[in-house]
């Protein structure tokens, strides 16, 4: 009777502890990033640690690199985890609540701010701040720097030459949108002959959609703030609303594929078809260029995206949604670390080279340290000499809207009606300040 | 019996701390954020009722109440009545009925994510040939979301009746059909209320699955077009994502959602439960 006892007790113990450890389970990333934060800080007990939440998932491979080059070279902790695509937003929230919270993180523009501005340690006269070429590349919530801006990228028409040629034509004989137009025109119409199409597929699927929805969008918002001479607004007019229908018509009607198969289209399927000669214009940035320097450095040509309205003094759109902001809620020695990682990325030789170099992230950097870019897109884009397009799409009011915007180009893109045409119009102007309105009664 | 009252602690705790730690916990906690302006949970500001009304003034929750309603009213029918059947025929006994059970009680193994980028494959493929796809028609949305939870659920719910039917009382049976019942009447007469607790069972899960959907109808249509096709559970999701300083209002939703499917699901458990019988 005694050793059944026994036995039982030893056995529900045994159940509690799996049960115990399956519990732990759960926080097991974290407490293996404190148990190596633990072991870093044998080597130096005050120098506090720095936790990087990265947004550029084609960049992580690299962050990670850096992270443990800095951890050899100064024997502090650096953990980078990158947010996987489209979800930066939902894992910031949900780290932001853990014991060990992103030391360093960052926000696409004014709108990300808002959220966040709470958490954003003031950089003003920091070692980092420092080293900007230019103030414009500060984040200011007020007086406070809550953000600096650590790459700045430019997107337009990425184009292939040497296809465009075979069609008959050269970059240079396209100076405006009607050009464009002419010659996407006539790709289409000898489309067999050829044997590619003139873009590659405007897809919507939530992987590509954002090209369209946010990066084209901010061209009509771009015109419309320069000819009110503004850079918000809480009400829109859309008076550029019928060139954004044209190129778009242009995208669609001029593709790879039929414009009713864009929904379920991934912005993969665009760049393999840019890739392997299936199409002459990809709508894209400078991001782009560790795919599409497949189809060789001197193939390529970076075209801005003409608009019809100003086309002659047109350039690239150049701007930056990514600005790293400091954890004010972390520890005292936590943010010096953290000030300190920075400072070393954009001044190292190390550091500016794994941000810089083609083969690494391949960023420009408005820092300092910059060097002359390997990124033949922006060499390229650098080279244009009108003027740049600003990058407004930070003052989108929401996910919401660029999202109710992208549904309706869809439904537009498979049945092209003015009637659905009317309910971009409506995405775009009447649900701009319903979702203001909405955005400031939140704050 | 004195080992139970001495060690009961033994037993109890790790259950109830888990349950603590994973549910109750969890959720008082999203119930007290439901009342509050947050955005990390840490920092949470009380608001008192704003967030709800927000979230009963937005059109697109209520559309999705109604959508999501629609959706479950036809779910439950359609898996229920086709589960019932093919669990009536693999209970006969003929040849291979194991082989169609586990056929058929496949597609629940499979995620919903999964399925629902499969299935999307699959509509794309048919539906290009008429010029037209998943996301553009909230119609075909509504259908697609209905054929992919049918294929998905009907399969479990069919296990379930099958093992009602196995527990129903052969003598029962026999005595109807001495006593001339046909095959309508036994049915109808004696086998449904012989399987109402399984009805109950089945009726339950579904009802609240269909409520609950939320990996299918992302992977699927996500919303599209226009949100026309936004069940509950995505739109709460979207509200939470989808603009600055709405956490709160999307955690209201959440709490009102709570309380929906409760009183649904309670109802039902009435409605079914009385209908059963004493074998």
């Amino acid at each position: 009777m005694k050793l059944r006892k026994a036995t039982v007790l030893a056995l529900t113990a045994s159940m509690a502890a799996a049960l115990a450890a399956g519990c732990g389970s759960s926080g097991s990333s974290e407490s293996a990033a404190s148990g190596s934060s633990a072991s870093g800080s044998k080597t130096d007990s005050s120098s506090g640690k720095v936790y990087y939440l990265n947004f550029k998932p084609e960049a992580d491979e690299y962050w990670q690199e850096l992270a443990k080059e800095y951890e050899s070279e100064t024997g502090v902790k650096v953990t980078v985890l990158t947010a996987a695509s489209g979800e930066y937003e939902s894992t910031l929230k949900s780290e932001m609540t853990k014991d060990e919270a992103p030391t360093l993180f960052q926000v696409n523009g004014p709108v990300g701010l808002a959220s966040w501005k709470d958490y954003c340690y003031d950089l003003s006269g920091s070692d980092i701040e420092g080293q900007l070429t230019d103030d414009s590349y500060e984040l200011k919530d007020g007086d406070k720097v809550a953000g600096i801006a650590y790459v700045t990228e430019a997107y337009g028409l990425i184009t292939n030459k040497a296809l465009l040629e075979k069609a008959g034509y050269s970059a240079d004989d396209i100076k405006s949108f009607d050009d464009l137009k002419k010659v996407a025109e006539d790709i289409t119409a000898r489309k067999d002959e050829l044997g590619f199409s003139a873009f590659t597929s405007a897809g919507m699927d939530s992987s590509s959609d954002w090209r369209f929805k946010t990066h084209l969008a901010n061209l009509p918002i771009y015109y419309e703030y320069k000819a009110d001479g503004v850079d918000d607004k809480d009400e829109l007019k859309g008076t550029y609303l019928q060139n954004y229908r044209d190129i778009w018509d242009l995208y669609i009607n001029n593709s790879t594929i039929d414009p009713t198969q864009l929904s379920t289209a991934t912005g993969n399927q665009a760049e393999s078809e840019f890739v392997n000669q299936e199409a002459v214009f990809f709508q894209n940035g400078t991001w782009e260029y560790d795919k599409v320097k497949a189809i060789g450095d001197d193939n390529l040509a970076f075209l801005p995206i003409y608009f019809g309205v100003d086309d002659a003094n047109e350039g690239l759109c150049m701007g930056t949604e990514n600005y790293w902001c400091v954890n004010s809620k972390a520890s005292e020695a936590d943010i010096k670390a953290t000030l300190d990682f920075m400072n070393w990325c954009v001044t190292s030789d190390k550091g500016v080279e794994a941000m810089t170099s083609s083969d690494k992230m391949g960023f420009n950097i408005p820092f300092k340290s910059n060097p002359e870019s390997q990124n033949t897109l922006f060499k390229l884009a650098n080279a244009n000499k009108n003027t740049p397009v600003s990058w407004n799409f930070s003052t989108m009011p929401s996910e919401e809207w660029k999202n109710t915007l992208g549904q309706a180009l869809t439904v537009y893109a498979a049945d092209q009606t003015d009637a659905n045409w009317d309910q971009v119009k409506q995405a775009f102007v009447d649900n701009w300040k319903t979702e203001k309105e909405l955005a400031a009664s939140a704050s | 019996m004195r080992a139970i009252k001495k060690y009961w602690p033994i037993f109890l705790i790790p259950t109830m701390a888990a349950f603590a730690i994973g549910f109750v916990i969890p959720f008082i906690l999203g119930i007290y954020l439901s009342f509050t302006k947050f955005t990390a949970v840490t920092d949470a500001k009380w608001v008192g009722l704003k967030n709800y009304a927000t979230a009963l003034k937005d059109p697109t929750f209520v559309h999705s109440f109604l959508f999501t309603a629609a959706f479950a009213a036809v779910t439950l029918i359609l898996i229920n009545v086709i589960a019932f059947a093919l669990a009536m025929a693999l209970t006969k006994k003929r040849r291979g009925t194991n082989v169609f059970r586990t056929i058929f009680f496949m597609p629940n193994l499979i995620g919903g994510i999964v399925l629902g980028y499969i299935w999307q494959l699959i509509f794309s493929g048919i539906l290009s040939r008429f010029h037209t796809a998943l996301n553009l028609n909230s119609r075909l949305g509504f259908w697609g979301l209905v054929i992919l939870v049918c294929w998905q659920q009907i399969g479990y719910m069919m296990i379930i009746y099958i093992a009602g039917f196995q527990s129903i009382p052969t003598d029962v049976l026999e005595a109807a059909e001495i006593d001339g019942a046909n095959a309508r009447q036994t049915l109808f007469k004696v086998t449904i209320p012989m399987m109402m607790p399984s009805i109950t069972i089945c009726t339950f899960l579904t009802i609240t699955n269909g409520f609950k959907l939320f990996d299918q109808n992302l992977a699927l249509t996500a919303g599209a077009p226009m949100k026309k096709t936004e069940m509950l559970a995505l739109n709460i999701y979207n509200t939470f994502y989808g603009r600055s300083g709405f956490e709160g209002v999307g955690q209201a939703k959440a709490v009102i959602f709570f309380v929906l499917v409760v009183a649904i699901a309670a109802l039902q458990q009435k409605l079914t439960r009385t209908k059963e019988v004493q074998q």
